[in-house]
């Protein structure tokens, strides 16, 4: 069944099972593999990209409830990484291995899209569905942090 | 990730030129860590090098990893070393992953080894090629050696004030003979610019743009996704399947079935289902019919192995030490402490699970592997492909995490055997389900201590006995166990001085498959061995800082009783000066808010020495960790941002096993399945971490596990002091703290 989105500011058509999840489609049908499969249950978060700006699962998602939906994924963040959010995560160290971050990432840069400066508590409320095995939380905390901060300066400049 | 430490090898060199007039050093890094026991290591062809330094004509350095990066740093802290001597600007080094040739490389990384083990090779390839650039230069000019300064990637003269990039000298710098390593003068430390400073890691920007390619995201042309169905009972096979259903899912294109292969690999078999997609897969895989032969593990469970283990410390055990008579002096105790801890199975859940892409032609074979053990991987292919190994190309990829877990090639091989079958490039994909529930885990283990403390506060005697099924012993053709190798003989290298210390050591037998857990046997000595002492501290009315000073004592070196070849001692100082100072950024011993209580814990292992203070309270049944505080000393600091981040993410695995952490076994099978069931800490449950590390000149030494074992045992005696209640089984349980 040909399903139509926009992924990444541009129109996508794909012709899969409806039930598809939208994660194997973007990984073993388009090939990007930037966003990742952790647990196939929506409890990890590593597969996270947006769906009209929402961090969304795409694990859990089938590929036809996202038809003529605006999906963004790790790649479509910046060309360059040079994504507020992505340059705090450079600056802070924040990878380890790195298997988790973009999920990480996805869910950072939406909760900044509804809280552009949240507290420790925010972000301890918004994040805590994205696992980190590596223990990289202390820093995703400061990145978010940074990130927050630059944004604001970027704004007020 | 065994201690098994790589002995009595040497460095070589070699040097000649190749394409584009390179300058090429290649060098042996020993392999600090192996599955295999240090004896059959020694047995072992020695693999003189696992490393290449590449400079180009364009002035770029290169140094081609001969190590897995797995988030432990590798890909930064190893080309830190060899940028350091070769007066490089940072800017110019690049990396890449070294190709499997097991004539040049050996690449085994694990054992919190890489940088302890590659801090002299690497340093002397480094001074070898920066000399062998100095004298280029020196000629170039016809002027002295002595005024030629190497900089910043190239040569400066002083006195004419002139400049030559290593690239313009590296063509006629590699026609030189290289420097006896032995004796290549190393730069003062005093003069270091990179080593000991704050570098980002240097992969960091291609994994938060999502660029970076970890073994599961490899997409050889044509290549299938492969899911395989295991019994679900260790050491269970198929019986028989019908794959009629499976086959007629979409996408699904071939059903194959696989065998068990047994040491080594250590794969269970199974049917694979093939298919373009790995949904596909997964769906063809719920749609097959199949009868299981469950095998002779059926009727183990977690209560099952709780009873052997009482009956195994029931009866007399191995004598892994015996100084003294501490049976004697605990009858005459007029205070006695005993007590039973126990540690459960755990799973390594790596983020990336487990995954192999292989591609077995005729004439050679490919490889796309996130592996700890690429050469093994290679052996493994040409085994199956009956192909000569020279023709197996592994690429190691990045790992989404590993600490352990892919030191094994159970994946490998499933891989090996489905492209066999197949033909064409196959992923095997690990689902999570598959990787809770079909891994390797960090064997279970019951301990019953005693011990006592003398009317002065000195320790009269200390008895351990433990039964634990055990690393070794799967890897036994008998599924036998030495009392002496270190897995349990952590145990009897404590470095609290008492005249009556015995040790003892049962095997439990259990068909639950066994591997190295980051930090591996120190994750259940750390915890048992930390948090006794703290009771007998408290027995004796003392502070549990103060108490573990005294029992260590002096300042002297213990040898390393679980590896007496090795001249690796304590340092009693080393270990002394992390728990003072992990106390004093703590603030040990100042007053807290009601409800909250800090908790201590220092350890020796991987040969780095590490403290902690938790501070916790008790909040609606649960343990509530506020702040985790380290000292840690592991020699000469690399890069201590590196260093900082092992010990964080060390301590949140470590807090994962106070926690959360329990794999239970019912009927031979694993009952947790995902997330929801083995769950871990999140960015909710993360205490602030603060990482000490201390200045030192001795040699750098172990990080990616040493952080560990202090965490359970700090959190515990945290839960003693603020509540009078000990805990001595983990994870920690509600009805515990009740």
């Amino acid at each position: 069944m040909a399903i139509t989105f926009t992924l990444n500011g541009k129109p996508q058509t794909v012709d899969v099972s409806p039930e598809m999840p939208l994660l194997w489609v973007l990984r073993d049908t388009l090939n990007m593999t930037g966003t990742k499969f952790g647990c196939g249950m929506a409890l990890c978060g590593a597969c996270t990209v947006h769906i009209n700006g929402e961090a969304t699962r795409s694990c859990i998602t089938p590929i036809s409830s996202v038809s003529g939906k605006k999906i963004t994924t790790i790649e479509g963040l910046s060309a360059d990484g040079s994504h507020p959010v992505q340059q705090a995560w450079i600056e802070e160290d924040v990878p380890q291995c790195g298997y988790c971050q973009s999920g990480q990432i996805m869910s950072a840069v939406a909760l900044l899209s509804k809280k552009p400066n949240p507290t420790d508590a925010d972000i301890d409320d918004f994040m805590s569905g994205n696992i980190c095995r590596c223990g990289t939380y202390q820093r995703i905390r400061k990145a978010i942090h940074r990130a927050a901060a630059e944004s604001g300066k970027a704004k007020s400049a | 990730m065994a201690t098994a430490s790589v002995v009595n090898r040497r460095d070589f060199l070699k040097s000649g030129a190749t394409a584009g007039a390179a300058l090429v050093i290649g060098f042996y890094l020993p392999s600090s860590a192996s599955a295999d026991a240090a004896e059959d290591q020694e047995k072992k062809p020695v693999n003189p090098f696992s490393g290449w330094v590449r400079i180009t004509p364009d002035n770029q350095v290169t140094l081609i990893l001969g190590k897995s990066e797995m988030g432990q740093g590798v890909m930064t802290s190893l080309p830190m070393i060899l940028a350091e001597e070769l007066c490089l600007d940072w800017k110019q080094v690049r990396i890449e992953q070294a190709p499997t040739n097991p004539a040049i490389y050996d690449h085994g990384t694990g054992g919190s080894g890489s940088v302890a083990g590659s801090w002299l090779p690497l340093r002397r390839v480094g001074a070898a090629a920066r000399e062998m650039l100095v004298t280029t230069a020196a000629q170039h000019w016809n002027v002295s050696r002595d005024t030629c300064k190497p900089q910043d990637g190239g040569v400066l003269h002083g006195a004419r004030k002139q400049f030559l990039t290593y690239g313009q000298l590296a063509g006629d710098a590699a026609k030189l003979p290289v420097p006896d390593l032995n004796t290549v003068p190393l730069k003062n430390s005093d003069d270091f610019t990179i080593v000991g400073h704050d570098h980002h890691r240097f992969e960091a920007r291609d994994k938060s743009t999502g660029a970076a390619k970890f073994g599961i995201d490899s997409r050889p042309a044509g290549m299938l996704y492969a899911v395989i169905a295991r019994c679900p009972v260790f050491g269970g096979t198929f019986a028989k399947f019908d794959a009629t259903k499976a086959k007629a899912v979409p996408g699904v294109r071939d059903v194959v079935s696989i065998d068990p292969v047994g040491p080594g690999a250590f794969t269970a078999g199974g049917v694979a289902v093939l298919a373009d997609n790995s949904w596909a897969a997964i769906q063809g895989r719920k749609a097959l019919d199949i009868t299981w032969n469950e095998g002779p593990n059926a009727a183990e469970s977690s209560e099952s192995l709780r009873q052997h283990f009482i009956e195994n410390v029931a009866k007399p055990g191995k004598i892994v030490r015996n100084d003294g008579d501490a049976d004697a002096a605990l009858i005459s105790a007029s205070k006695k402490v005993e007590a039973v801890y126990e540690l459960p199975f755990a799973a390594h859940a790596c983020m990336e699970p487990m995954n192999c892409t292989v591609h077995i032609r005729p004439d050679g074979a490919e490889a796309w592997a996130p592996t700890q053990a690429p050469q093994w991987t290679q052996e493994i292919i040409a085994g199956v492909s009956k192909l000569p190994k020279e023709s197996v190309v592994v690429h190691t990829t990045l790992m989404g995490g590993a600490f352990g877990r892919r030191y094994h090639a159970d994946f490998v091989m499933e891989a090996a055997q489905v492209a066999k079958a197949t033909g064409k490039p196959v992923m095997v994909l690990w689902t999570r389900e598959d990787d809770m529930q079909h891994g390797f885990y960090r064997p279970a283990s019951y301990h019953h201590m005693q011990g006592t403390v003398d009317a002065q506060g000195h320790l009269a005697a200390w008895k351990h006995f433990q039964s634990s099924t055990s690393i070794a012993a799967v890897w036994d053709k008998d599924g036998q166990e030495k009392p002496e190798a270190s897995e349990f003989a952590t145990a009897a290298f404590i470095p609290y001085v008492t005249p009556n210390f015995r040790v003892e050591y049962a095997l439990a037998k259990s068909g639950v498959p066994r591997a190295w857990w980051r930090s591996v046997e120190h994750s259940s000595s750390g915890f048992v061995v930390e948090t006794f002492v703290d009771e007998l501290a408290a027995a004796a009315g003392a502070d549990p800082l103060a108490f573990r000073l005294r029992l260590i004592g002096d300042d002297r070196k213990i040898p390393d009783f679980t590896n007496p070849k090795e001249n690796k001692p304590l340092d009693t100082a080393r270990l002394k000066n992390v728990l003072r100072l992990a106390a004093e950024k703590a603030d040990w011993g100042k007053p807290l808010p009601k409800g909250i209580a800090r908790g201590i814990a220092g350890y020796y292992s991987f040969e780095s020495y590490t403290a902690a203070v938790a501070e916790v309270s008790i909040n609606d049944g649960q343990v509530r960790v506020h702040s985790m505080v380290y000292a840690v000393d592991c020699g000469r600091p690399i890069n201590p941002n590196g260093i900082a981040a092992q010990v964080e993410g060390a301590a949140i695995y470590g807090l994962s096993a106070a926690l959360h952490d329990a794999i239970t076994i019912d009927r031979g099978r694993v009952q947790q399945s995902n997330f929801n069931d083995y769950q871990m800490p999140r960015i909710n449950e993360t205490p602030k971490i603060e990482v000490h590390v201390v200045p030192s000149k001795e040699d750098p030494t172990g990080i990616g596990e040493p952080g560990l074992p202090v965490i359970a045992p700090a959190v515990c005696n945290a839960v003693f002091a603020a509540t009078g209640k000990r805990l001595r089984r983990l994870p920690i349980r509600p009805e515990d703290l009740a």
